[in-house]
Parts: structure tokens; sequence; C-alpha cells
């Protein structure tokens, strides 16, 4: 692929902290190469920020592989920007065009509150794990892992589920602003296998109510989720929720 | 000070046996008195947090993320080595110690090997149990893979995601800890200073990464977690925060450091292809299970690759090694790729890469299998290249990868300074000069799980306590003096900022302490590191204050530090006067260019101690091989 340079327009979301007002200020960046990744297009206005003695846009990034689900920022109206099934570290600038102007934006949500320009805090998707995302085995006390054979293709479904990054991209996306696809990628996860079984009803009892506790939103079947999450975390995964959730409502002896 | 590795005596099989008897116990009613301090939530720092917690210690742990499961353990892609046998291809508890042993290139310790090998099926089953999705058969057992430096399959993995897998299935057992009130969770606090009380460490300091503020955290024992070092090279497979500001501050106080020369270079990362490139990105050893590596037979050969006929390709690895092929270890298959470069085979705008060609498995197996085995690897590498790697051979270059260096431990992953433990790529202990593919993700979880639980119990109830809290007189030293580095730093607001400073000390890094290194440019890098490090404290610029989130001062910090790890590394580099493994000197090679170990006057661990910057004393902890004679590694 040749590179070419591009300059671009850039309308960016700056916030000096969680209570004070933020506003969309405008940079310039130019001559970025078209094999930039978006976030190196960032470093580089960064620095000629730094280098100005002004402060650097914030933003979270880390592996820059789209696997640890740091980064994450709404770019011209969409989580990750425009492209499908990729995080915003996986975007590169040759899917701009030279003299474009890029807005960009927290992910917004009222339970991941802004920290400071495009970083939000997120910890609400923690503390749904906290309250039931696992299986309950002390280090030391697991059985010989082949005398737990699992179907392949079960093994593979929850695999599919199991990819979720935790980037809140779902939640970014939805206008309700809710957690379920990422509450149902770990349910589905742990539902889908034989170690899961002992505990599926209250896992998915006590996952559902500490995501309502966090002010997420419900669930309205738009699909905005699954269009925009990087891992293509399937939508069906809802629907296992609900019914995990149902069948656990009818079957559980345990008041949550 | 001596340096005592505690390596239990008896036969190596009975060795681990034997120290967990020895070890003394805290009974389960006297766990809760003592206060854990875990710093880094990788693989290592999760498993090890969970597993303490589950005993019944208290438990604190510190992340720099906003959650523990964002740790640079999540990036590895390929698998995880355990030695079940399930093939059925001859596998045991010997082979892979004894793989692992050579694939370091004999300078690590044979008891540390031994012991990982040992408990590398407990962590299969451990991360079976907690629902990790590894690969299946059709009847719904276990499936493995091979990597490099194995002539069998020993390798479980989760697609291309094994890291991930494995980090969330630490993360999932660690957040039932913090749900369950065992684990306090503080994330966005980067440690900053170890304190050291009577000798032994009691706690630490760290910046709120939101606020800014300094806080201190007491407790009986400290483990750092915090990974490796290899953002010293700025280019790197390592994610952009991953940094040694926690091990070289304990270093500092007092920790030795182990063979920091010790550095991996991958072989098939993507090769740099434009000059504004943050970070490189690594496509998985498991690769070269179906991807055949080669360069054109001919120099400089600028046709498509697709264009070049079977007979003017040169098929190299499986040319110089062919009992393993395109499965020889990393630092052989690094350097083969290196020369071929050098030589003037390279392909690509640069000349710096070579091809990893899939379309012969694709071929025999059909496209859908190879997608199945690397589907996301190839969807990365043609989000970032713009090829598609189903039709075009991949281009890959080694890049900076892993660190088998690290702070210096005893057999129990004690450090030298007593209550300070170091566990994962954080330590130097067993990888020797080389890492295979598949062992850090074994070697995390074993010191997490399975060893360090043990040995730190030993360590508390061996050991006398005075109480002590956070407003002791050396915990307030400490504080004031991470507060006067952090005012200095953005006091400077002089020219440069601390990228370019970064990138400039990578490339020396890279030029004279990278893949060859030779005494005169080693001579030259030490003098070039100390010069940068000048002018990084005359001339950095730092915007913002430090009472509020300010990303620049964060990587200020981290660069100050890699600036004098940087020296360190050099100056090990020149002292170690043979190659091994990933250490490559110019002067010592044989004939066809292959490393030349010298076991009679480097059979050690080079344990470096802190007086002064610029100044160190070395100490030899040696390596004594009573079951595996060193040989010549070879892979031919």
């Amino acid at each position: 692929m040749s590179s070419k340079k591009l300059n671009l327009t850039l309308k960016v979301w700056r916030q000096p902290g969680p209570n004070a007002k933020g506003e969309f200020k405008t940079y310039y960046a130019k001559n970025i190469s078209s094999d930039a990744s978006f976030l190196e297009m960032l470093d580089i206005v960064n620095e000629e920020l730094e280098a100005k003695g002004e402060e650097p846009i914030a933003y979270e990034h880390d592996c820059r592989e789209g696997i640890c689900g740091t980064c994450g920022m709404v770019i011209n109206g969409r989580p990750h920007g425009p492209l499908q099934g990729i995080t915003t570290c996986q975007l590169h600038m040759r899917h701009f065009k030279d003299g474009d102007v890029i807005y960009i934006e927290p992910f917004r949500a009222r339970a991941f509150p802004v920290i400071k320009d495009l970083i939000v805090d997120r910890s609400a998707f923690d503390k749904i794990i906290q309250a039931g995302g696992f299986i309950s085995v002390n280090t030391g006390s697991a059985p010989e892992a082949n005398s737990i054979p699992v179907k392949k293709e079960n093994a593979d479904l929850a695999m599919d589920a199991a990819a979720c990054i935790g980037c809140g991209a779902c939640v970014a996306a939805c206008p309700n602003a809710s957690a379920m696809l990422f509450v149902s990628a770990k349910v589905s996860h742990l539902a889908l296998l034989p170690q899961g079984l002992p505990e599926r009803e209250i896992r998915v009892q006590r996952m559902v109510a500490k995501m309502d506790e966090l002010g997420f939103g419900n669930c309205s079947n738009i699909g905005a989720c699954e269009a925009e999450c990087p891992k293509e975390i399937k939508i069906t995964n809802i629907a296992r929720l609900n019914r995990e959730f149902y069948r656990a409502k009818f079957l559980s002896n345990v008041e949550e | 000070m001596a340096l005592e590795s505690k390596i239990p005596a008896g036969p190596i099989q009975d060795k681990w046996t034997n120290h967990k008897f020895n070890l003394k116990l805290v009974s389960p009613a006297n766990k809760r008195k003592y206060d854990i301090i875990v710093v880094g939530t990788g693989l290592a720092g999760s498993s090890a947090a969970a597993s303490l917690a589950e005993l019944g210690y208290n438990v604190i742990v510190l992340t720099f993320h906003d959650s523990p499961r964002r740790a640079h353990s999540i990036a590895a892609q390929g698998g995880i080595n355990a030695a079940k046998n399930y093939p059925n291809d001859g596998d045991s508890i010997y082979r892979l110690f004894y793989d692992t042993l050579k694939g370091g290139d004999y300078r690590a310790r044979e008891a540390n090997v031994y012991r990982l090998a040992e408990v590398s099926n407990n962590i299969i089953d451990q991360c079976v149990a907690q629902g990790v999705p590894f690969a299946r058969e059709y009847g719904g057992l276990l499936d493995n893979r091979s990597f490099g430096g194995a002539q069998l399959s020993r390798t479980f993995y989760a697609r291309g995601q094994t890291g991930q897998q494995l980090l969330l299935g630490a993360y999932s057992a660690l957040s039932r800890q913090v749900g369950l009130g065992r684990v306090k969770l503080y994330t966005r606090r980067e440690m900053l200073g170890l304190v050291v009380i009577d000798g032994m460490a009691r706690g630490v300091v760290a910046r709120n990464l939101v606020t800014g503020e300094l806080e201190r955290f007491a407790g009986h024992a400290v483990v750092l977690a915090t990974g490796g070092y290899s953002r010293v090279f700025y280019l790197s497979t390592n994610a952009m925060n991953c940094n040694a500001t926690a091990i070289w501050r304990a270093h500092k106080k007092g920790a030795f450091f182990g063979n920091p020369c010790f550095t991996q270079i991958h072989p098939t990362s993507l090769p740099l292809h434009h000059e504004q490139q943050s970070k490189l990105t690594l496509m998985s050893e498991s690769l070269r299970n179906d991807g055949r590596v080669w360069v054109p037979k001919q120099k400089g050969d600028k046709r498509h690759p697709n264009d070049i006929p079977e007979d003017e390709r040169d098929y190299y690895l499986e040319r110089m090694y062919p009992s393993y092929g395109n499965l020889t270890p990393r630092d052989i298959a690094s350097r083969a790729a290196k020369r071929m470069c050098d030589e003037g085979y390279g392909v690509g705008e640069t000349g710096q890469a070579v091809y990893l060609d899939f379309s012969d498995a694709i071929k025999r197996l059909g496209k859908k299998v190879i997608e199945e085995r690397y589907g996301n690897l190839f969807q990365m590498y043609e989000m970032i290249t713009g090829d598609n790697p189903y039709e075009v051979p991949m281009k890959i270059y080694p890049a900076p990868h892993y660190t088998m260096g690290g702070l210096w431990v005893d057999y129990n992953l004690m450090s030298t300074i007593p209550g300070l433990f170091v566990i994962g790529e954080a330590n130097f202990s067993d990888h020797g000069a080389n890492r295979l593919g598949a062992s850090a993700l074994m070697q995390g979880l074993a010191d997490g799980y399975f060893i360090l639980p043990y040995t730190i119990g030993d360590y508390l109830a061996s050991h006398k306590f005075i109480p002590v809290k956070t407003d002791h007189e050396e915990f307030i030293k400490e504080e004031n003096a991470q507060k006067d580095l952090i005012k200095r730093l953005i006091s400077i607001n002089g020219k440069r900022t601390v990228d370019d400073l970064h990138r400039e000390l990578g490339k020396i890094m890279w030029d004279y302490v990278g893949m060859s290194r030779n005494a005169e440019g080693l001579t030259k890098a030490i003098q070039m590191i100390g010069d940068l490090r000048e002018e990084f404290w005359r001339n950095v610029k730092v915007p913002g204050n430090d009472a509020d989130l300010n990303q620049t001062l964060e990587r200020a910090g981290r660069v100050a530090d890699f600036m004098e790890l940087g020296e360190l590394m050099a100056r090990d580099a020149l002292h170690r006067n043979e190659s091994c493994g990933g250490h490559f000197r110019e002067e010592y090679q044989t004939e066809d260019g292959e490393a030349k170990r010298d076991d009679e006057n480097f059979a050690y661990v080079a344990a470096w101690e802190f007086k002064a910057l610029g100044e160190w004393v070395l100490h030899k902890e040696p390596l004594v091989f009573e079951y595996v004679k060193p040989s010549t590694r070879s892979y031919k």
C-alpha cells in the first residue's frame, strides 16, 4: 500500500474535570501518514501541544492491538469510528480523506462519568463482574482438565462471547446506555460451559441486579450495541441472557 | 552481601515437594492478621492476589490501569505450555523442563525450571475450572498445538487470544475476592516508591493518577508483578504504558537486578512501516506452525512475492535448521531474519522484512481451517497493513518483546530486600537467556497461583513484625522524595517532549544494545545514554500540573527510569563476554554465525547492586547443572 499525507481538522471534546463544563475545540493535524493509526495521529497532535507548553488531549489507550479494551472514543458519532469490528487503536488514517473534519468525543453514558477530556470511568463494568461474573473455584481445587469434556460447539460459542474486551462501546452506542450486551456476553460464556452450571441461576440474577443498580438503561432491541462492538459480540447473547434470567427466576430457590 | 538462592537439596523431582513441607505455615486464623500489597494485575499479580485472598490474607491490589483486566498479559496470543502429554507424543514434566532449560541456553536455575514444568499441569486444570474456553476437539477434550523450540504439541490455546482468556480467568478470580471484600482494589494508582523499614519491605507510595495525590499503603509484604521493560527500546510489542518504574525504584532501594541484558527480540512482528509509528505489533509465533518463512534467493529482488517462483525462494529456516524448520526458538529465528536482511535479501520498501507465507498451508488444509486457527491475527494484519495475508505473504521483522532479566529472586521468589517478592516477567527467574514461546503465561500463573502463596507464608511465619502505620517516618520520607521528583520534572520546562527523548533513547538501545552487540558499541551506548539522561533532566518539557490527571507527567517519570535502566542493560551486556540466547555478542560466535557460549566463565546469574547512578556492584550466582549438562544448543 502506498502511503499519502493527510491534513485534517479535529473538533475534540475538552473537559478539564468531572464537574467542569466541556466544549469542542479545534485542532489541526498536519502531514499525517495514511499508514498511521488514528491514535498515532492524536499522538502527533498531542506532541505539538506539549511542545507549545499546552496540555495534551487526555485519552486512554494501552495495547494498541485491539485487545485490552482501554481505548475508546466516539469518532464522527460512532464509538470506535466508522469501521466495523475494530477498536479505536486499530483504526488507520487510510480510511480518511485529506481535508476531512473529524469530531472526537468521549463515550457518553450516565454510568460512565467523564474524568477528563476523552477519558471516562468505566469501573461500573468491574463492579458487575465482582457481583457474579465468575466461577467460584479456589486455587488448587480444580479437577483434572480433561475430566470435564465440553461439546466443541458450546466451547466455540462460549469463546465467541468471552471475546468481549470490556471497552464499553456497546453502552456508548445504545440510546438507553444499556450494558446488556456486556452482561450477556459474560453470562453466556459461563452458562454455555458445564463448569458454570452450579452458579447458573445466582450469577445472572446478581449481575443483572448490579447492572440496574449502577444506572445502566434497559434493552429495547435496537441493535446498535452489536453494530458497534469491536469484537462483533452477537445480540443473540442478549436473548440468552433474558432466557437465563427468567429461567433463574422460575427455578431459583435463592432470593435475590 | 552473599546471594542465597535457597535451592532445596535432594533429587530434582523432589525439591519442590520437600520444600513445601519444610516451609512454615501461617494458621488459618492468623492469616487475616497479615496485609499483603500486590502491585500489578496481569497474570502473575491477579492470580497471586486472588489466591492469597482465598487463603485468608488481607490483600491490597494496586494497578495503574482503570481496570485489572487491561494488564498487558491480555495481549498474549498464542498459548500456554503444559506437560499434559494429551497428544500422546512423548511429553513429560522432565521433557518440558529440559526444553525450557535448553531453550534458555543454560542460563537459568535447574530447580526453578523443573518446578515450573511440575506445576504447569495444575495451571491448565485451574484455568479450565474457571471457565477459560480453550480450544477443543470434537470429542470435547482439549486441543494442543506446537510452538518454537519443541518437537511436540504441548501448547494449549484459545484461538489467538490465549492471554486474554487466561487473564480474564485470573481477573474473575480476583473480582470474586473483591466482591467478597477480601481484596481491596485500587485502580489508577501507580507505585512510585518502596518503603523499607528495619530492612524489610513494609509498604509503597503510589500516585493517584486521577487526583495527582500521593497515597501510602502499609503491609507485611510487598509483591511486585509489574511486568517487563521492553519499552526501554521505545518501539516494542509491549503496551504503551508498560514500564519499569516499580522494579527500578525497588532496585534503587536495594533489590538486585538479575541479567538485565537478557532481552527477547521476537521474530514475527510487523515491520516498521512509517516514521510516525508508536509501537510494533506482534504476530503470534503460533503462525510458524503453518506459515513458511522465506526471502528471495536473489538480492534486492523487487518482484511481487506471488510472482517469485518456488525455486527462486530461500526457505532459510528450513534450510539452516532442518529438524526444527520454521519452529526454531525465537532468538535463532530473529537473528536469522536479521542476517538475511543485513546481507541484502530483505523485502518490502525498507528491505527490513522477510515473508511469512501461508499459501502451502491454505492449499493443504483449506482456507477455512487457517481462518479458524488464525482468523483474528490475519484480520489484525490486514487492519494495520492493508494487505490480505490469505492472498499475499505476510511481511515480518523482529521486535523487542519480552525481558528475561528482572529483579533477582531466590527460590522463594523473594528479592534481596526481605519481604519484597517479585513474580512474573518482573523477576529474572525461569527463562535464562531466551524464553520459549507459550512459557510466559505459564510462568506468570505458576508464580501467582502455585508458588508465591506457599513461599510468602513461610516469610510471614518466620519473621517478627513491628506494627507499622502509614504515618511512620519512612513513609513520610518516601512520599517527600517522590514529591520532590515530580516537582523537579514539572519545573524543568525545557524544549524537548518526553516522547522525543524516549525515541532517542530507544534508538540508542536498538542500535547498540539490541539484537547484536559488541564491546565498542556498548561502550559508546553507555556514554550516549549518560549524556541523554543529562539532556533529559535539563531540557524535558512537562506541561500541566501535578495535582491533576497528567499523562505527560506519568510518561516522564517512566522515561526517567528507562534512562537509568538502559545504562545498566548496556553495562551487563558489555561485561558478559559470551553469546547466549538473546544476548548475541558479535565477538563471540561460531564459524556459521551461531551464539558461542562460555560456560567456564559465564555460567552464572549476574545480579547487580545499585550504589549510585553509573555505579553498580556485580554479584554472581553460579549456575550448577546436575541434570542437564550444558551442550551447544543445536536445532539443526
